[in-house]
């Protein structure tokens, strides 16, 4: 393959990366991103002929979570994605200007990439009082986030906070925080939920963005299909004890030792779309179900208001807890049908919450659709309705 | 002479949002004030919720220093029901903290404040021959040969000629208060991009008995959901802890081949500022690490890490912790107290009713200053005094304290390394009480902690191989078996320092919470007397070479290691009550 100038192959090789290391990396992002093996080839094409794209990393109502998972990149690693792949000329917590030279920094990519630059978004977007709940340098995140994002190429919101207002937006909401989609319109947002977001799902979306020129396909939460296309339930390593009618009836039993089902602790794998069981955490070292600890749900849109109390079970299932023989599909589907009902149940809850928590005024601000309900669970999204081409606000 | 207001915001390389304000008078800090800009709200969330729950919030307080809050707030809840947690969870929660101090201060060393001591670009110009020696003469550590650091100043040629400096543009380089020469920059670089592979590997301690990082899930009120079984296949098993042994002692070679070393070449060039940034004087620990089963609030002595207070930079005496006389004040907060804002009040008594006076930014414009006045309000801090005492928290006061507790598990240990690091700079103790002395003391924690945390590991599996293989205690997990009304208290000493959460629980909901936290200790605002909080105080004297470029207030902040997600945490626009509780 001809070595385009500036290339990042170019940049990689000039950086000591073997061409060996190279297609590692383009064939665990094929892996990742649940393309063909042929596809590693289409990566490395691209990425041999892409210049660093530059990012400007956002926080406002966060935790930091995603940044720190950001650290924990391998494939490639943050070393490699920060020095190689990309230009990330904006993040607060990693770089060296701090004041005015870190705005001036952000600027300066903002004007001399104008329509060209990525944009990561970390934590929700407070809109009460005018947004005073979240001020950097002066300016509020509310001002910040709509003027850096009306210059990119795309935008990917990290975490849940970022994705559907997450932990500051739970009930009752006091400083009005929203995800980026209800504050930002006109431009492409990609949205990768989870408390934080796993990052070898950020790595697999910006290779999959350098290599086609486009976003994966999306569910309609905007969350790529290749990560949240399929539920826990359904991948996890536990399930064939779920099948068998074997729970942990309290921790640290003897189904806990052997590593039973945790539906009866509150799992909520059952309602929860992610590539969890799959890609796991810190280099497939585990996962909360691996350890012992119930899914909480924490890549669904409210789930701090739908999915809680954590650890109350779903609603009986016909055939739970029955001997293994009369298992069969009859089980599955009234299990399916369970899932369904829970999903109303989830929905009567999250409304009947205000009653004794009463929903803090909201001001009016510029944000022209409420924050999209909780999807009745259990109810097929992906599988039947297809993916849904990326979408390109704006232009629909 | 001219007076100049210096202002950093963002500060950067720090977790969330702070605003240093300061004037300067004839190249020095004459004032400073301390502003966080970002709330969320987080305890009034917790309201009517089921307290079981509440770790899994709390520990979205912060995703820098993840784990702390969830053990402070199991603690509290365990404290309010009377649970006792078993021996195999207690040493499962110390290792995850432990792993915790390790990973968190080598990445506040490297990744957040080394580039404000570092000149990157400085080491262009370093010959890697000499920079190979200069890291061989203090250490052993594989890496550190010729070859590697001409293949780190390559890749670091090749990034600087792109044209894209990322992270790395409009950096304080070539400042004059930058002063290592170019071989030690280079040095530090390349030990810099190492840390960042070094703590991704390590962290998985935290996916081993935690599930993942950052944001742990195997805590729970009453222990821990990571089965034991030296026979199981997939719990916490043989393999599992040959994995952990492993990590351990990669982490502890790091620490103490790679960090330690490179913490002593830096200073050595900057002893300076063992007399800039001292502050207050006064340190306050909950203490941490208990060593057997036991409720840690009540029984201090079970403690590895000493609960205490030093005052006024005596080590002489070493005074108890008495929660009662922690209050909080809000004079300078965007707060009000309903009987105004002269007194503070305990924590269990407090009000939370925001009062957001500060300027009101319209569209693409900026405020200039928040502190409009002698009067004015300028932070979503509070302003936590111990007896009305500003105390500063964090690794400095931990290791002041157990410094001066004889009788602590870790004095030792402590004495053994605080004696090694003063001698190897040529200072006397005093030289603690400085940016210096708070850099210096984390490292000396993290030398400290990556030795013990093996032995921790070694009492864990002794008590498997006893058969014990308990990771919960069920009696009080329904909450039918809890009273209609409890209260509890839960400390925990976070790497930023103390940590305590308060709960409320009646009905079997969550009535209130509040956290009192690290960095609100050390960044909140003036009180009610004026009196400045500790960053504000540390800051005074600071010499300011170029305004323009005020890196020393970045030196002297980022030796606090702000967090500032936590210190921000709460807000109720509502104006309602929060908390109304007597202290028991």
């Amino acid at each position: 393959m001809p070595r385009e100038p500036g290339s990042l192959m170019n940049a990689l090789l000039d950086r000591g990366v073997t061409r060996r290391d190279f297609l590692k990396f383009c064939s665990a992002m094929a892996a990742t991103l649940a393309l063909p093996p042929r596809y590693e080839i289409r990566i490395a094409q691209a990425l041999e002929t892409a210049a660093r794209p530059p990012l400007i990393w956002l926080e406002y109502q966060d935790c930091a979570g995603n940044t720190e998972s950001l650290l924990r990149a391998s494939k490639p690693t943050v070393a490699d994605l920060v020095l190689d792949v990309l230009s990330v000329d904006y993040h607060e917590t990693i770089m060296a200007a701090a004041g005015h030279q870190a705005e001036a920094a952000r600027e300066a990519t903002m004007k001399a990439h104008q329509g060209n630059y990525l944009v990561v978004v970390e934590g929700s977007i407070p809109v009460n009082d005018g947004g005073i709940y979240c001020c950097i340098a002066g300016r509020t995140a509310l001002d910040l986030v709509r003027e850096v994002c009306a210059g990119a190429s795309a935008v990917i919101a990290a975490g849940t906070c970022a994705t559907f207002g997450g932990l500051p937006a739970a009930s009752p909401n006091p400083t009005g925080a929203r995800s980026v989609s209800d504050v930002v319109k006109g431009v492409p947002i990609i949205n990768l939920p989870a408390c934080p977001m796993n990052v070898e799902n950020l790595t697999a979306v910006i290779t999959h963005y350098l290599t086609f020129g486009s976003w994966p396909a999306t569910d309609q939460f905007k969350r790529p299909l290749f990560a949240y296309g399929s539920r826990i339930h359904d991948d996890c390593e536990r399930r064939a004890h779920f099948d068998a009618g074997q729970f942990v009836e309290e921790w640290s039993d003897d189904g806990h030792r052997k590593g039973w089902c945790l539906y009866k602790m509150g799992c909520k794998g059952p309602q929860t779309f992610h590539n969890c069981p799959i890609v796991r955490w810190n280099e497939q070292t585990s996962w909360p179900i691996g350890a012992g600890h119930g899914c909480v749900g924490c890549s669904e849109p409210g789930f701090w208001d739908t999915m809680t109390p954590f650890y109350e079970r779903l609603p009986d299932v016909p055939g739970v807890g029955i001997p293994v023989q009369t298992v069969g599909v009859g089980v599955v589907a009234g299990v399916s049908a369970m899932f369904a009902a829970h999903g109303v149940l989830s929905a009567i809850r999250a409304k009947a919450q205000p009653l004794h928590r009463p929903q803090a005024e909201v001001e009016a601000v510029d944000i022209s659709e409420p924050q999209e309900p909780p999807r009745p669970t259990g109810q097929p999204t992906v599988a039947d309705t297809g993916a849904e081409a990326p979408e390109k606000e704006g232009e629909s | 002479m001219a007076t100049e207001r210096v202002v950093v915001d963002p500060l950067t390389r720090i977790e969330g949002h702070l605003r240093i304000e300061t004037q300067v008078e004839g190249g020095k800090v004459t004032d400073a004030w301390s502003s966080a800009t970002m709330w969320r709200g987080i305890e009034l969330i917790l309201k009517d919720r089921d307290p079981r729950d509440a770790w899994y919030f709390t520990q979205r307080i912060c995703g820098v220093c993840t784990t702390v809050h969830a053990l402070a707030s199991v603690r509290a809840v365990e404290n309010a029901l009377g649970i006792e947690v078993p021996l195999n969870a207690v040493l499962i929660r110390n290792l995850i903290e432990a792993a915790q101090y390790m990973q968190d201060h080598v990445i506040h060393f490297y990744h957040l404040h080394a580039l404000d001591w570092v000149d990157v670009v400085s080491a262009l110009q370093a010959d890697p021959e000499k920079a190979a020696q200069l890291a061989t003469t203090t250490s052993d550590w594989p890496n550190n040969g010729v070859q590697h650091f001409t293949t780190v100043q390559n890749r670091l040629k090749a990034f600087v000629e792109s044209g894209q400096l990322g992270i790395f543009a409009n950096g304080y380089w070539g400042h004059p208060a930058q002063k290592l020469p170019p071989e030690a920059n280079l040095m530090a670089v390349a030990h810099y991009l190492e840390a960042l592979d070094w703590q991704r590997d390590f962290i998985r301690i935290h996916a081993i008995l935690g599930s993942k990082n950052p944001h742990l899930q195997t805590y729970v009120v009453g222990g821990s959901t990571l089965a034991i079984d030296p026979n199981g296949q997939s719990v916490l098993n043989a393999e599992r802890i040959a994995l952990l042994q492993q990590l351990f002692k990669k982490g502890q070679a790091f620490v103490e081949q790679v960090y330690i070393p490179d913490l002593l070449a830096v200073a050595s060039f900057y002893k300076e500022w063992a007399a800039i940034g001292g502050g207050h004087g006064n340190f306050l620990t909950y203490g941490d690490f208990p060593l057997t089963t036991g409720d840690p609030v009540t029984n201090p002595d079970i403690l590895y890490q000493p609960r205490g207070i030093i005052l006024n930079k005596d080590l002489s005496t070493v005074h108890p912790v008495e929660h009662a006389k922690v209050t909080e004040y809000v004079a300078h907060s965007w707060f009000d107290y309903r009987d105004g804002n002269g007194n503070g009040l305990h924590p269990w008594e407090g009000q939370t009713n925001p009062n957001y006076t500060g300027p009101r930014p319209s569209e693409g414009e900026a405020y200039e200053t928040l502190i409009t006045s002698d009067e004015a309000k300028y932070s979503w801090l509070k302003a936590p005094r111990y007896n009305d005492t500003p105390m500063e928290v964090g690794p400095l006061a931990r290791m002041l304290v157990a410094y001066a507790s004889k009788d602590a598990p870790n004095h030792n240990s402590v004495k053994e390394k605080v004696d090694t690091v003063l001698e190897r700079l040529g200072v006397g103790p005093e030289a603690l009480f400085s940016t210096l002395g708070r850099t210096a003391a984390r490292g000396i924690e993290t030398w400290v902690i990556a030795e013990v945390a093996l032995d921790w590991l070694k009492m864990l599996t002794d008590n498997i191989g006893r058969g014990d293989l308990k990771v919960h205690n069920g009696a009080k997990w329904d909450p039918k078996t809890w009273p209609a009304l409890a209260q509890g208290v839960g400390m925990t000493d976070a790497p930023r320092g103390a940590l305590g959460h308060w709960v409320n629980i009646e009905n079997q909901h969550i009535q209130n919470y509040q956290c009192v936290v690290p960095t609100t200790w050390n960044a909140g605002p003036r009180d009610a007397h004026g009196k400045r909080g500790p960053y504000e105080e540390a800051l005074v004297g600071t010499p300011i070479a170029d305004p323009e470029r005020p890196l020393e207030i970045l030196r002297t902040i980022h030796s606090f290691d702000p967090c500032m997600a936590c210190a921000a945490h709460v807000v109720d626009t509502t104006g309602q009550e929060i908390v109304s509780v007597k202290v028991r």
